[in-house]
């Protein structure tokens, strides 16, 4: 196995571009490390993208940001601007793992390990969060919910990266809220997770609402509806009931050791709506 | 010799633990961490099924891949029979060696097949792809009560039930029955105005020490054999391998590594006889470690449950009659600890009419391992939810109830004994006190309450203590330390030669270097392996003062030992332990002392526990929010371990009751054999847990100890289900209380309420 750690973004390219084996990008490494030493992948070539100054920097950028597709979790959290203007995004990088975890963690490893549970990616979703992409062919954007097909599966080229995650502006009264359910406090993968932004009207109704799921189908969903239902309300019990019900609806889970098909389904709703109010309470206190 | 509590200066004080300091700086040496020149690396073969007759075994690509240098299996293992003494319990040879090596079947998944020694890890795991295995793959059985039936998957043709009369002529996988009580069960039943009668379940789940198993093993040319390894008990590692290979005891010298947690799971043998084979093999010494997903899939959960309880009281709350029965899944081969099941669940209360049963079943999975209070956590689970629920029928304080019950001096328990100096209702009446009992609770909060027993062992333990020439002494046991039993037996040795513990190093020896010692196990330690620490100790005392009374020219008579000196009424200056010790070779050479015992008259432990929980509603999650352990330790040595123990057994007693479980797939292969599905507790998951140590002394120890480390485990799961109740009003009868059960088992309670 041969290991790289490139200093540009062009030279990782390269190198993933002209590999002849099975390659694998290290971007933290906390889930692939772990297959490596269980024997689950064994690949000829592992290219490092830590020591990518554009990955691994946060850089604000017309008043949204550009988060390295290799940045610490733990750096996220220190982020004073970042955790004021998306503190459900924060709080999913902040889950997963444990704090050592979270020191190597990234959100562009979250996203492309391609795991229908990634806790960052529903509060990506909900963000509407744009992936800038780099490969052999040049840059292009595409939706955070477009990276992963299915588990274990990207839309990425041979070659290809995620270099950044980009946040939209914010309109002022706007937040975000992202919960997980585990059965344990920490330490777990998620069995269900649900993410909510939203943003406020002068007369404190919701304007415009999104919500991205995790681990109720075979990759994050982004519930429209759900949205939808939370849009020209106050949060009040009957839209939350609408969204959750609308979350619920959208779930397409499997039973497995982590939970059953009835309980993510019927989980999904409640974290959407516990969600949804926090999102709430948050954007109205600002 | 028995000391007087009030005059005790070192017992019963917190120094630091004497190998603490190699612990957190990462300086002690665990199973792994041995390593030797020329050194091989061992790997197993494991099953992919639950349960396959094998066809054949074809090892010869193996053997030709290049630096591999031995391949075994079951065909190279001598032909095993009879029994061999493990302290707690007598383990079946023939069992043991289709168990470290399948001969015929594989009987669940991860059963080694195979084993391979390479000059490297990577090596070694490459040969194990180029085995061939033959398997006709046979329909298999995880569920104790499927077993149990006629028409089961048979795991065994040769295993006709013990213990019915006359044996059965078909074979069938219940190993064993066994029926004890007293009195008269259905005349109990008639006298009582309520009875309660519940079925509930256990799941299998694993002790889950830290460190995966480990050893390295030489053999030299003339036969004698080496082992380096983490157990329980290095004399019980020496005598299954030497057992198991034919081989002379004094032929295999076992020396103990320090050892990451075993509770129980490593009183037997998995990898040491595979890695001497190995090394007979290849002449090469072979190194072995499991990793997390063997320890799952191939070494002892303890035992899945299915258990009928039954106890009638009348009006004024005297309960009248108990019954029960306990079905408990052995895994591959029997050896459940449903016997200790039968014994211990209904040991807290004074009954006169008592009857129990219990069947040891087999069943595709691992055999099961001792942990922690063998069976007593799930016999308490289904008792102790009974107790509850009828003293909630009658209207009681679940406290009130079972002291109004409580075993005491004089109760005879159901497995016959007599209790003697107990502390039951000491513990039932500091539950009772407790700030904890009489504090408010929330909306979606509860309170419950459990008591447990635990019997405690003594047992066979030789210790010996030597004087240094500078006066400071070395305690030498024969039991490797798992819960700070080294700071104990310092102590003691202090307390009887009156000095500073700081003078006194405690060392574990290996099989050749101290005589026999049975296992770390059965909450022993303490109380058996310090009695003989303190008489080695009171024998060195008795050569001191013989010594003291030669430098001063009297009588031995007319000295006496206090605080650590010699004295005599003639002389004004005492001699000092450092004195004696400095003139020893003047006077007849080193001083020693020996202690070599079968220790008896171990007091049984009771405890009650107090847990609150809130539970969400809406996700089926249990928070537990306040959690207290009080338990009679007897006399506690040094109080922090104590409460360590305490600690340490609800913690994992929280994760049995809430998240832990083998989960199995249709075909019988373990699904989460890793810490990140099989949910044990994590720090964050408890509160501080509050313990209580009660201290009636047992009378048969010079200190008074009772053994701590088992009785903790086994109240917790039904206090855990006690208080679910009392928070949301829903009796769970089957364990783990899993956020997905809680949630379905509360809306079937809205819907029928309904």
């Amino acid at each position: 196995m041969e290991y790289q750690s490139p200093g540009t973004v062009e030279e990782a390219v390269s190198l993933l571009a002209g590999a002849s084996g099975t390659s694998k990008v290290l971007a933290g490494g906390t889930d692939l490390l772990v297959q490596l030493r269980s024997g689950f992948v064994e690949p000829d070539l592992v290219v490092d993208l830590k020591r990518i100054d554009a990955l691994t920097s946060i850089t604000e950028d017309a008043g949204g940001f550009r988060i390295g597709a290799a940045v610490s979790c733990a750096e996220l959290g220190e982020h004073a601007a970042l955790s004021a203007a998306w503190p459900g995004i924060v709080e999913a990088a902040r889950l997963i793992g444990s704090e050592q975890i979270q020191s190597r963690s990234s959100l562009g490893g979250n996203l492309c390990n391609a795991s229908p549970a990634a806790d960052t990616v529903p509060a990506l979703i909900a963000a509407r969060a744009v992936c800038s992409v780099v490969g052999p062919g040049g840059q292009r954007d595409i939706p955070v919910e477009d990276i992963v097909t299915a588990p274990g599966e990207t839309s990425l080229q041979p070659g290809e990266i995620v270099v950044s995650l980009n946040l939209p502006a914010r309109p002022s009264r706007s937040a975000d809220a992202y919960l997980r359910f585990i059965p344990r406090t920490e330490m777990d993968i998620a069995v269900v997770g649900s993410g909510v932004s939203l943003t406020l009207s002068e007369d404190g109704t919701v304007s415009d609402a999104h919500v991205g799921l995790g681990a109720v189908a075979p990759t994050a969903l982004l519930v429209s509806e759900a949205g939808q239902a939370l849009v020209g309300t106050s949060c009040d019990d009957a839209a939350l009931d609408a969204a959750a019900a609308a979350a619920s609806a959208a779930c397409d889970p499997i039973d497995d050791k982590r939970g059953t098909v009835e309980y993510r389904v019927r989980v999904a709703g409640v974290l959407t709506k516990r969600a949804a109010a926090i999102a709430y309470q948050r954007a109205g206190s600002r | 010799m028995t000391y007087e509590d009030g005059k005790l200066k070192v017992v019963g004080t917190r120094p630091i633990r004497p190998d603490g300091v190699d612990k957190v700086t990462g300086r002690a040496n665990f199973g792994a961490d041995h390593s030797m020149p020329g050194m091989l690396w061992g790997r197993i073969l494991r099953s992919p099924h639950a349960h396959a007759r094998i066809t054949g075994i074809d090892v010869s690509k193996a053997e030709a891949l290049p630096g591999v240098k031995a391949v075994v299996t079951g065909a190279d293992m001598a032909e095993s029979s009879g029994s061999a003494d493990a302290g707690e319990s007598a383990i079946n040879l023939r069992d043991l060696s289709r168990n470290v090596l399948a001969h015929d079947k594989v009987l669940y998944d991860g059963h080694a097949i195979a084993a391979i020694a390479a000059t490297s890890d990577k090596i070694a795991r490459e040969a194990l792809k180029l085995i061939d295995v033959g398997y006709e793959v046979l329909p298999h059985v995880m569920d104790v009560d499927e077993a149990m039936k006629p028409d089961a998957p048979l795991l065994h043709d040769d295993m006709f039930t013990e213990g019915i009369e006359p044996t059965p002529e078909t074979s069938s996988n219940i190993a064993k029955k066994m029926v004890i009580g007293f009195g008269d069960v259905d005349d109990g039943f008639a006298k009582a105005d309520v009875i309660i009668e519940r079925t509930l379940k256990t799941a299998p789940v694993h002790q889950g020490y830290i460190e995966p198993h480990a050893c390295v093993a030489t053999i030299s040319e003339d036969g004698q054999a080496v082992v380096w390894c983490s157990s329980q008990g290095q004399f019980v590692i020496r005598d299954l391998c030497s057992q198991l290979l034919g081989m002379e005891a004094a032929d295999v010298r076992v020396i103990p590594a320090e050892i990451g947690g075993g509770f129980g799971g490593k009183t037997t043998v998995y990898l040491e006889p595979v890695a001497l084979m190995l090394s007979q093999k290849s002449s090469r010494p072979v190194k072995m470690t499991m990793t997390r997903g063997e320890v799952f899939r191939a070494t002892g959960p303890t035992s899945a449950s299915s258990m009928d309880v039954k106890i009638g009281a009348t009006r004024d709350g005297r309960i009248t009659a108990a019954s029960a029965e306990f079905r408990f899944q052995a895994g591959a081969f029997p050896g459940s600890p449903v016997g200790a099941a039968c014994m211990a669940s209904f040991a807290p209360y004074d009954l006169e009419n008592v009857s129990i049963t219990g069947y040891d079943v087999v069943t595709n999975g691992p055999k099961v391992a001792a942990y922690r209070a063998p069976g007593a956590p799930q016999g308490a689970y289904a008792v102790e939810t009974v107790v509850d629920e009828l003293a909630e029928a009658l209207n009681m304080d679940p406290v009130d109830f079972r002291a109004l019950n409580g075993a005491r001096e004089g109760t005879k328990a159901p497995y016959g004994a007599t209790f003697k100096v107990v502390g039951n209702l000491e513990c039932l009446e500091a539950t009772k006190d407790h700030p904890h009992y009489k504090s408010n609770l929330g909306p979606d909060q509860g309170r419950g309450v459990a008591s447990g027993f635990w019997f405690n062992i003594g047992g066979q333990s030789a210790a010996t203590v030597a004087i240094n020439p500078d006066g400071t002494v070395s305690v030498v046991e024969g039991n490797p330390d798992i819960g700070g039993s080294r700071a104990s037996m310092a102590m003691m040795a202090a307390e009887v030669f009156g000095v500073a513990v700081e003078k006194v190093r405690p060392m574990i020896a290996d099989t050749a270097s101290i005589a026999h010692n049975d296992v770390t196990g059965g909450s022993r330690v303490t109380f058996a392996t310090g009695m003989a620490v303190v008489q080695a100790s009171e024998d060195a005392v008795e050569q001191l003062k013989k010594r003291a009374a030669k430098m001063w020219d009297v009588e031995v008579e007319d000295v006496v030992w206090q605080d650590g000196a010699a004295h005599t009424a003639t002389k004004d200056a005492p001699l000092t332990l450092a004195d004696i010790a400095a003139q020893a070779g003047r006077t007849g050479g080193p001083i020693t002392g020996n202690a070599s015992i079968n220790a008896r008259g171990a007091g049984p432990a009771f405890t009650t526990h107090i847990c609150d929980v809130e539970v969400d509603r809406e996700t089926g999650a249990v928070e537990i929010l306040r959690y207290t352990a009080i338990q009679d330790a007897g006399k506690a040595i040094h109080p922090s371990f104590v409460e360590g123990q305490m600690q340490g057994g609800v913690a994992q007693g929280v994760g049995w009751a809430l998240n832990e479980e083998y989960i199995y797939s249709t075909d019988g292969n373990m699904e989460n054999p890793g810490f990140l599905d099989y949910r044990m507790p994590v720090a964050s998951d408890l509160p501080m847990i509050d313990t209580v140590v009660i201290e009636v002394p047992n009378p048969s120890h010079p200190f008074g100890v009772r053994g701590v480390g088992e009785a903790p485990i086994v109240p917790p799961l039904a206090a855990v289900a006690n208080a679910v109740y009392d928070a949301v009003g829903v009796r769970m009868t089957e364990l783990p209380i899993s956020p997905p059960r809680l949630l379905a088992a509360i809306d079937a309670y809205k819907a029928a309420a309904e």
